[in-house]
C-alpha cells in the first residue's frame, strides 16, 4: 500500500511540474509581451518598462523560470499586476466559495445518483427501470448553462424564493446555503443522471457474478448481500468517476459563477483574463491543477483502499 | 435399507421455453458419494443450483428435493436461507470468481457462519481450524488473504472448507477439480475421499470428468440432455453399461483407449433442441441402437439387479 501511495503522488508531482512549464510556456507563446497586452496601445515606455521589471520579465528566461518554480513551491504565486495583492491571497479568499459550491453540487448528485442507481437495479426490467434511465438520459443531455438560467428565471425571478446572485452573507450559514442551493443544482444536475446509469450497471454486473451466488448460497440476507457484498465492489468504478467529476465541476464554476456573480474561483479567473492579468491567470489555474491533482490521487488511494487487486497490481 | 438422506423426485427445470431439467430424479444416503455425469449442455450445474434452490433468475421449477425428508423447494425463502450453508452446502465450480475479490477470506468465512450464536473470534478459529483440515499449510496468513492472492489449489480448498464450515448434511460440488491441474486434482480427490469418512452427510459430485467419479463416487447418474438415462454403482457403470449414451461416453475418455489411435472417437450428431417437447428418446438421432419405438414412445426404466437402470427401450434386449 505504502509503495502505491508513494507512486500515486509522485506521478501527482510529476503531473503539476509539466503543469507548471506549460503555465510559464504560455507568457511566450502569446504575441506580443504580457506587459503591453496588459497596458494596451497607449501606454507610455516609462510604465511599461516598470511593468516589465516588476514581472521580471527583464531576466533572462531560465532566471524567470526558476524565480516561478521557486516562489511558487514557497507558496508565492506572484502578485496582481494591478492591485499589486498577493495571488495566493486573492484565491484563498474566494476558494472556500468554489469549494463549499463544488462539494454541495456534487454531494446532493452523489447521493441521489447513486439512490436513483440502485433503485434501478432493484425494480430492473420494469416501468420504473426505464423511467429512471429516461430521466437520467435527460439530465446528462440538457447542458448546465440551460438549468441555471431556467433555474434562476423560476426560483428566484417568479418565485423569489432564493437569491439570485452573489454567495450570501460572509458569517451567515443560512445565507450562505440559500445562495449556493441554485448553482449548485444546475451544475449537479448532469451528475445525478450520470452517476445514476454508472451506479446502475455497475450494480447488474457485480450481482450477476459468482461471488454473490455464494453469498446467497450461504443464506446471506438480500440486505446484506447488496450493502455489504455488491456494493463494496460496485462503488469502486464509481469513486474514481466522482474524483473526475469534482474536476469537471470545478471547471464549471467559471460558467456557473459568472450566471449567478458569486465570488469564486471561476470568477476570479475570468476577470483576469478580462484584464490580461497575467500572474493571477497563472496562479489561478496552478492552484486549481494541484487542488484536482490533490482530490484524484486522494481517490486512486482510497479505491486501492478498497480493493486490493488495484494495490497489488502496482506492488513492484 | 435407511432413508434417503437427499431424495429428489421428477425434477424439473425451464427457462422460458427452454426446458432444462426434464424429471430428473436422483437420491443419496447418509454417507454416500454420489456422482453426477454427462456432457457439457446436459443440465449438470443447473441441478447443482436447484438442489440449493438458486437456479438462475427466469427459472421455473417443478419437483421435490427432499432433504431429511422436507421439501426444500416447497418451504418459503425465508425458511430455505436457513438451509443454505447450514443443511446444504455448494462448492462453486471456479473458486476465484466465487469468492468476494474485495474481501478477505476470513471475513467472507465469518460471514458465512452468521446463523452460529457464537462470538466472532470462535467463528475465525473455527474457520482457521477448517482451513488447516482441508490442507492450508498457513491458515491464519490464509484468512488475512484476499482470494486473488492464494493459488488455484489453495482457493478450491478453501472454497471447500467454506462449505464445510457449518457441518452440512448435503455437500453438492459442482465440478471441483475441473479448474486443477491433475497433481492437485488427485490431492482434492483424496482430500474429498478423506472428509467422505468424517462427514456424515451425502455428498453430490458433479462433473464432466469420469475419472473423478470412478475415483470418488459409490453411485453414478449418467446424464443426458436434460434426463438421468442411467444409474448404478462405480463398477456397474464402468463395466457393464447398458444405455447406449453411457457405452459412448466411456468409449470417449481418452482413459479407456489403450495403444496408439488416430483420432479420438467422438458422439456423432449433438444434443437435442431442449426447446418445447421431445418425442420419444432424446438420444435417438445418436443412437446406433434406435428403432420405431425410440421414436415415438418415451424409454421405460429398465432394471439390471437392485442398483443399476437405465432409461432404454433397447436395453434389456
Amino acid at each position: 500500500m505504502l509503495t502505491y501511495a508513494i507512486k500515486r503522488v509522485g506521478l501527482a508531482i510529476v503531473i503539476l511540474f509539466t503543469v507548471m512549464f506549460a503555465m510559464y510556456a504560455l507568457v511566450f507563446l502569446v504575441p506580443g509581451d504580457p506587459a503591453s497586452l496588459a497596458l494596451g496601445p497607449r501606454a507610455t515606455p516609462a510604465l511599461k518598462a516598470e511593468l516589465i521589471a516588476r514581472m521580471g520579465l527583464d531576466r533572462p528566461v531560465p532566471v524567470q523560470v526558476w524565480n516561478f518554480f521557486a516562489s511558487a513551491l514557497h507558496g508565492n504565486l506572484g502578485y496582481d499586476v494591478w492591485s499589486r495583492r498577493p495571488v495566493a491571497a486573492q484565491i484563498l479568499e474566494v476558494f472556500p466559495n468554489t469549494l463549499f459550491l463544488g462539494a454541495m453540487a456534487l454531494g446532493w448528485a452523489a447521493a441521489l445518483g447513486v439512490a436513483l442507481g440502485c433503485l434501478a437495479v432493484v425494480w430492473r426490467g420494469t416501468l420504473i427501470d426505464r423511467l429512471l434511465g429516461i430521466l437520467s438520459v435527460s439530465m446528462i443531455a440538457v447542458p448546465p448553462f440551460v438549468i441555471a438560467l431556467y433555474a434562476l428565471a423560476v426560483f428566484a425571478v417568479w418565485l423569489g424564493w432564493l437569491p439570485a446572485i452573489g454567495a450570501g452573507t460572509p458569517g451567515d450559514p443560512v445565507s450562505q446555503f440559500r445562495a449556493v442551493l441554485l448553482p449548485a443544482f444546475a451544475i449537479g444536475i448532469t451528475w445525478v443522471g450520470y452517476l445514476a446509469r454508472l451506479v446502475r450497471a455497475s450494480m447488474l454486473e457485480v450481482m450477476g457474478a459468482n461471488h454473490i451466488r455464494t453469498a446467497r448460497a450461504f443464506g446471506l440476507s438480500e440486505a446484506r448481500i447488496v450493502g455489504r457484498y455488491a456494493l463494496r465492489v460496485a462503488i469502486i468504478p464509481t469513486i474514481a468517476v466522482l474524483a473526475v467529476g469534482f474536476g469537471s465541476i470545478l471547471s464549471s464554476a467559471v460558467f456557473v459563477e459568472t450566471v449567478f456573480s458569486r465570488p469564486g474561483i471561476g470568477m476570479l479567473i475570468v476577470s483576469a483574463v478580462a484584464k490580461r492579468n497575467y500572474p493571477v491567470v497563472m496562479g489561478t489555474v496552478l492552484f486549481m491543477t494541484a487542488f484536482y491533482l490533490l482530490v484524484v490521487t486522494a481517490a486512486d488511494l482510497l479505491i486501492a483502499r478498497l480493493d486490493p487487486r488495484v494495490r497489488d497490481a502496482f506492488r513492484g | 435399507m435407511t432413508a434417503p438422506l437427499l431424495d429428489v423426485r421428477g425434477l424439473s427445470l425451464s427457462y422460458g421455453p427452454v426446458r432444462a431439467l426434464r424429471g430428473v430424479s436422483i437420491d443419496a444416503r447418509a454417507g454416500e458419494i454420489i456422482g453426477i455425469v454427462g456432457e457439457s449442455g446436459c443440465g449438470k450445474s443447473t441441478l447443482a443450483s436447484a438442489l440449493i434452490g438458486l437456479p438462475a433468475p427466469g427459472a421455473t421449477v417443478a419437483g421435490e428435493v427432499r432433504i431429511a425428508g422436507e421439501d426444500f423447494l416447497a418451504l418459503p425463502e425465508a425458511r430455505r436461507r436457513e438451509w443454505r450453508g447450514a443443511r446444504v452446502a455448494m462448492v462453486f465450480q471456479d473458486p476465484m470468481t466465487s469468492f468476494n475479490p474485495v474481501l478477505t477470506l476470513g471475513d467472507q468465512l465469518v460471514d458465512f457462519q452468521h446463523r452460529s450464536p457464537v462470538p466472532r473470534a470462535e467463528k475465525r478459529a473455527r474457520a482457521a481450524a477448517i482451513l488447516a483440515r482441508v490442507g492450508l499449510p498457513d491458515p491464519d496468513l490464509a484468512l488475512r488473504r484476499h482470494i486473488h492472492e492464494l493459488s488455484g489449489g489453495m482457493r478450491q480448498r478453501a472454497a471447500i472448507a467454506a462449505a464445510l464450515l457449518m457441518r452440512p448434511m448435503l455437500l453438492v460440488a459442482d465440478e471441483p477439480t475441473t479448474a486443477l491441474d491433475v497433481t492437485m486434482e488427485a490431492q482434492i480427490i483424496h482430500l474429498l475421499r478423506e472428509l467422505r469418512a468424517e462427514h456424515q452427510g451425502a455428498i453430490v459430485v458433479i462433473t464432466h470428468h469420469l475419472g473423478v467419479i470412478g475415483e470418488l463416487c459409490d453411485r453414478v447418474y449418467v446424464m443426458y440432455a436434460g434426463e438421468v438415462v442411467e444409474e448404478g454403482t462405480v463398477d456397474e457403470i464402468y463395466h457393464s453399461p447398458r444405455h447406449p449414451y453411457t457405452r459412448a461416453l466411456i468409449d470417449c475418455d481418452p482413459a479407456h483407449i489403450d495403444g496408439p489411435a488416430g483420432r479420438l472417437p467422438t458422439i456423432p450428431g449433438r444434443l437435442p433442441d431442449l426447446t418445447g417437447t421431445l418425442r420419444g428418446c432424446a438420444f435417438q438421432p445418436r443412437c446406433p441402437r434406435a428403432g420405431p419405438r425410440c421414436l415415438a414412445l418415451a424409454p421405460p426404466r429398465v432394471a439390471f439387479g437392485p442398483t443399476q437402470a437405465a432409461f432404454c427401450h433397447e436395453a434389456g434386449r
